[in-house]
C-alpha cells in the first residue's frame, strides 16, 4: 500500500510540475519548476533501485543542463516576453493532437505483455553494488557505443563554441 | 508493488505534456525545455522496464540518452544565442527567413 501512495504522490506532482513548466509566462519560472521536476524524477529512479542514475540525474540535469538554461534565459533580455501572447495562435490544434496521441498510447498499453526476466536480479545488484554492475555492462558489452557517446559530446562542445562565437 | 503499467502511463502523460508544450509555445527556450521533458519521460519508462525485467541494459540506454540530451541542450542553446544576436528574436513566429 505504501509504495502505491508514494507513487501516487509522485505521479500527481510530476504531472502538475510538467504543466507548470509549459504554461508559465516567465521562462525563469519554467526553469525553476523544471528543477523541482528533476528532483522528483531522481526520487522515482531511487524508488526503482537505480541509485547511480538518480545521482547522475541530479548532477547532470539539475546541476549542469538547468544552469545552462538559466544562463541563456538571463543573458537574453526577455522584458518583452512578459507581455504579448505566450501561446501560438494554433494552440487548440496542438492540444487536440497531444490528447489524441495520449488516448492512442493508453489504448495500446493494454496489450503490453512482459518479456522474460534477465539475469540482473536485485540480489546480483546488491552483491555487486549498482555502480559496479552498470559499469561492468558499460565497459564490456557497450564499449563501442560508449566511445561513440564521447565523440557526440566532443562534436557538441566544438559546435557550441563555433555557433556562439562573435562572428557567425 | 506498483504495477509496471502505472510507470508507463506516467511516462506517457509526461511525454504528451512535452509534445503539447513544444507545439503550443512561441518561446524557443520553453520549446527546448519541452524536448528535455520528453527525453526525461522516456528515461522513466526505460528505468521502469529495466527494474521490472531485471536487466540493467535499460539503464545503460538511459545513460546514453542523458549524454545525447546534454549535447542537444548545448547545441540548441548555442543556436539560440546566435539567433538572438543576429535577429533579436526568440519567438517562432518572428523567424520567417526560410519561408521563401
Amino acid at each position: 500500500m505504501l509504495p502505491k501512495i508514494f507513487f501516487g504522490y509522485f505521479a500527481v506532482a510530476m504531472t502538475v510540475l510538467s504543466v507548470l513548466i509549459i504554461t508559465r509566462r516567465n521562462p525563469v519560472h519554467s526553469v525553476l519548476w523544471m528543477l523541482a521536476m528533476f528532483f522528483h524524477i531522481a526520487a522515482v529512479y531511487l524508488f526503482l533501485n537505480a541509485e547511480f542514475l538518480a545521482a547522475v540525474q541530479l548532477i547532470l540535469y539539475a546541476g549542469a543542463i538547468l544552469v545552462l538554461f538559466l544562463f541563456v534565459v538571463m543573458m537574453l533580455n526577455l522584458k518583452e516576453e512578459l507581455e504579448g501572447d505566450r501561446f501560438a495562435g494554433e494552440w487548440p490544434i496542438g492540444v487536440a493532437l497531444g490528447l489524441s496521441l495520449l488516448v492512442l498510447i493508453l489504448f495500446v498499453m493494454g496489450s503490453l505483455t512482459q518479456g522474460p526476466a534477465g539475469q540482473h536480479t536485485i540480489e546480483y545488484i546488491t552483491s555487486m553494488t549498482h555502480a559496479k554492475a552498470i559499469g561492468t555492462l558499460l565497459y564490456t558489452e557497450y564499449l563501442f557505443p560508449f566511445e561513440v557517446a564521447s565523440l557526440v559530446l566532443l562534436i557538441a562542445i566544438v559546435g557550441a563554441i563555433v555557433l556562439a562565437k562573435r562572428r557567425v | 508493488m506498483v504495477p509496471l503499467e502505472w510507470y508507463i502511463a506516467l511516462s506517457a502523460v509526461i511525454f504528451i505534456i512535452g509534445v503539447v508544450g513544444f507545439l503550443i509555445r512561441r518561446n524557443i527556450i520553453i520549446m527546448l525545455m519541452s524536448i528535455e521533458l520528453m527525453l526525461n519521460s522516456v528515461n522513466i519508462s526505460l528505468v521502469a522496464f529495466s527494474h521490472y525485467l531485471q536487466d540493467l541494459r535499460g539503464q545503460v540506454l538511459v545513460f546514453f540518452i542523458i549524454t545525447v540530451a546534454a549535447a542537444e541542450a548545448a547545441i540548441g542553446l548555442a543556436i539560440l544565442v546566435a539567433l538572438f544576436r543576429n535577429k533579436a528574436a526568440i519567438h517562432t513566429d518572428e523567424i520567417t527567413e526560410m519561408k521563401g
